[in-house]
Formats: structure tokens, C-alpha cells, sequence
């Protein structure tokens, strides 16, 4: 069973209808009892990471969060999702995040069009988790302004928009990704399939 | 850079796709889910749905349908037609759209364009501008006009652009109503004037009759949204990709 945290933001319902599409058993769960208990986890975020590390602090789902991958339980993050597991970020003057990984969530650069809305492409990092292997050279759809470094601890794949940055990661039992494997068509559900069977 | 979108669109009337020529003498053309699906299986990078017919009764309708679009079709989803609050652009995004667009409630209140953006990020929120060539202007300009086309607003379309975008919109919808459903070609200058003025994504709408046409839309747009040549089988996506990619443009396989 994978909980998959409702914490009043973000597009919910299609994380959902992607992962009962790989076959996964989904309960959407904004208690964090639940949330504490599950074996795997997956976060959703849209739109601010203020905002979404906000929501998941007020609801107590950010506490159950870390206290579950303290145990173990396996964490998939999605946009703003991967967004708030780092230290902070720079949007709308600054937000906390929740402090899992070292580093700072920056704005790309406004040499390119922002947001960074489409379809790019994705290379893996030297030493990529095997979980985002076959993500190599593929296309996958992003929808943000903000983005982590391409040096972020455990980076497993890279994107470039203005300049490199951290499109995936796999830290522990911990993996995130910018992009929106939800919206990804094969490409994207392939690896949501993996995530349900590591 | 992101590569080159191609995205059919559809326009929905009481849950059914509807094709006509300067937005009048509409037509049925089928069930939505079942050409967005087929969209999907083609390879669409998005698919945009544009609710002709947008009214409080028949709300509900549209919300079902973006449910079940999203059950099934896992691109990006855009959905616009008389949305013109937060809760209303609310209720799309958990329905399952990932995108909302925006046309009539912004220029009758820019101020919620910022609302809008703010409540759900620059990221979902696409503003729709309908526009008609002004003639007789030199340099050229272009009147925008609201409910479906059918009202001039006295604004000038590029300008409108560019205040848009700093108000927070995340991506432009660009239709030339002179070309829209012509299949003569999108307009060009238009695509250019406001492609300079703005640092956000601009899809262009609105005269594609041929693959061509879309090359040429794309050296200046980020995406190009298409109907009628879709529509009719006349091409499939795939097809379009192929055309593209042998012109040297970037496009998702």
C-alpha cells in the first residue's frame, strides 16, 4: 500500500490515477498516522514550496514523513515534493524546507523562458541509482521556475534549463524527482511502476 | 530548452467535441475522452480542452469530463472556458487538469490573473488571448476580444501580453481569430511582436492547415496548438513529429 499525502496542495488526483494505473494500491491520506505507518510514501507539490512545506507541517504529515523514512519507508517526492526535502528555498523571499538534503532550492536563470513548462530531456549523473537508469536520454515533462543544484547529494539525473540542475535523486530510501512522472505518458509510468516494486 | 510541443485541442461543448470556423457554424465530432486518448497514444506532448460553451449549469459537466480524461490519459491536460475565480480554477486542478485557461474574467479583472497565480502557481495558470488584426495600423496591431470571440475590448494585444506575464501568467494562449479555422497559417507577425514582448511560453493558435504551417509557428512559439488537421485524420501526430524533426526542430519522439 502506498500512502499518498494529501495535504491540501497539489494535483492529487492524477498521481493517484497514474499510480493505480502500475498496479499499486493507493490510500490518500492527509492523517499522519498513516502516514507514519506506511512502507512506501509518495508527496505530491504544486505551485510554492512555502506554501506546500507549510501545509505538510500544519497537517503533522511532515513530522509522520521523517519519522517513517527514519524507519525506512520508501519515499518518492514529486515537484515541489522533491522541493521541500532540502534546506530552503529561495522563492517568495525565502522558505524553509524540511532539512533532509544539504542545499538550496534557486530560481533558473531568467536567460531562458520561465516557468519551464514541457518536455526535456534527462541524463543520468555519474552513479545513478539503478531506479532512474532507464530514465537516460528520455523526455519528461516539467512544469517549474525553481529548481535543486546539480551537485545535490545522491543526484541521480540531470536536466538543463539556463544551467544544469538536479531533475532526480536517490538518498537512502529517499528518491525525488522534478519532473512529473504522472504526466510523463510511458516514460513516466514505467518509472512510477519501478518505484512500486523497489 | 524544452522541445517543441504539439498539442491538439478540443473544443468541448456539453461534453462533446465541436468544431466550427470563426468559433460559428459548430459541428459534432465526437466523445473528448476518446480523442484525447487517441491524442495520447499518438504521442501528444499536451492536450488542451477549451470549453466553448463554459456556464454555471453546465459546470458539473466539465468537471466529469476532465475526471475521466484524467483516469486515462497521463499528459498534460489544459482546460479553459469560463473560468473566472480561484475556487472555479480549484475545482479543475483536482479534477485532474493540470493546466487552467483564462481568457474573458482576466481582461474584465487583470487583477486576477495575480490571484490566480498566486493560489496555484505561474505553472498552471495559462492565459487565453483571442485577438483580430486592427486594419489599416502601421505597425501593425492586434484587438483583443472576449466571449469567444464575439466581443472587442478595445485592448491591444500585445500590450495585453506583456501585462499578463508580469502579472504572474504562466504560459500565453495565442489565437489569431482572423486565421482560426481558416487552415491558412498561423499569423506570423503576431507570433513574433509577442513572442519579443514576453519571457514566458507562448502556444500559438489558430490557422494550421498543413504541416508546414506548424514549422513555421515554432521558430517563433514554444507550442503549437492545432484542431482541425488533427481532427479530420487528415495527419496524426506522429506525422507532424516526423515532418518537424526532418526541419531541424527539436520535438519529443
Amino acid at each position: 500500500m502506498i500512502a499518498l499525502v494529501d495535504y491540501g496542495a497539489g494535483n492529487l488526483r492524477s498521481v493517484e490515477n497514474a499510480l493505480r494505473a502500475v498496479g499499486a494500491e493507493v490510500q490518500v491520506t492527509h492523517d499522519p498516522g498513516v502516514v507514519s505507518r506506511a512502507e512506501r510514501i509518495v508527496v505530491p507539490g504544486q505551485g510554492s514550496m512555502k506554501a506546500c512545506t507549510d501545509a505538510m507541517l500544519a497537517s503533522g504529515c511532515a513530522e509522520a514523513l521523517v519519522g517513517a523514512i527514519g524507519r525506512g519507508a520508501r519515499v518518492l517526492g514529486i515537484c515541489v515534493g522533491l522541493q521541500m526535502l532540502f534546506e530552503e528555498g529561495e522563492e517568495h523571499g525565502g522558505a524553509k524546507g524540511l532539512g533532509l538534503i544539504p542545499g538550496t532550492i534557486a530560481k533558473l536563470p531568467d536567460t531562458v523562458k520561465l516557468p519551464h513548462i514541457g518536455w526535456s530531456q534527462v541524463r543520468a549523473a555519474p552513479g545513478c541509482h539503478p531506479l532512474f537508469g532507464p530514465l537516460d536520454g528520455q523526455y519528461v515533462y516539467f512544469a517549474h521556475s525553481f529548481a535543486a543544484p546539480a551537485d545535490a547529494r545522491g543526484v541521480a539525473l540531470l536536466a538543463e534549463h539556463g544551467r544544469p540542475y538536479c531533475a532526480a535523486l536517490a538518498d537512502g530510501n529517499v528518491f525525488a524527482v522534478q519532473f512529473h512522472p504522472e504526466k510523463s505518458q510511458k516514460v513516466g509510468l514505467a518509472f512510477l511502476e519501478a518505484f512500486v516494486r523497489i | 530548452m524544452p522541445a517543441k510541443r504539439i498539442i491538439p485541442c478540443l473544443d468541448v461543448k456539453n461534453g462533446r467535441v465541436v468544431k466550427g470556423i470563426h468559433f460559428e457554424n459548430l459541428r459534432d465530432a465526437g466523445d473528448p475522452v476518446e480523442a484525447a486518448s487517441r491524442y495520447d497514444a499518438q504521442g501528444a506532448d499536451e492536450v488542451t480542452y477549451l470549453d466553448i460553451a463554459a456556464t454555471q449549469e453546465n459546470r458539473g459537466t466539465l468537471i466529469s469530463l476532465v475526471e475521466r480524461t484524467a483516469a486515462c490519459v497521463f499528459a498534460p491536460l489544459t482546460v479553459g472556458g469560463g473560468v473566472r475565480s480561484e475556487a472555479e480554477m480549484i475545482a479543475l486542478l483536482r479534477a485532474g487538469a493540470d493546466k487552467v485557461s483564462v481568457n474573458s474574467a482576466a481582461v474584465k479583472d487583470p487583477h486576477l490573473v495575480d490571484r490566480l497565480s498566486a493560489v496555484a502557481g505561474a505553472q498552471a495558470l495559462v492565459i487565453a488571448i483571442d485577438v483580430k488584426r486592427r486594419p489599416g495600423t502601421s505597425p501593425l496591431e492586434w484587438e483583443v476580444y472576449v466571449a469567444g470571440g464575439t466581443r472587442p475590448t478595445g485592448l491591444e494585444g500585445v500590450a495585453w501580453a506583456a501585462e499578463v506575464a508580469r502579472r504572474g501568467a504562466g504560459e500565453l494562449l495565442l489565437t489569431s481569430m482572423d486565421r482560426d479555422g481558416t487552415r491558412a497559417g498561423y499569423d506570423l507577425e503576431l507570433l513574433e511582436k509577442v513572442c519579443s514582448a514576453v519571457s514566458i511560453p507562448v502556444i500559438a493558435s489558430g490557422g494550421v492547415g498543413t504541416l508546414e504551417h506548424l514549422a513555421e509557428g515554432l521558430r517563433h512559439a514554444d507550442a503549437a496548438l492545432a484542431a482541425s488537421i488533427f481532427h479530420d485524420g487528415q495527419y496524426t501526430v506522429q506525422q507532424a513529429k516526423a515532418y518537424l524533426r526532418e526541419r531541424g526542430i527539436e520535438v519529443r519522439p
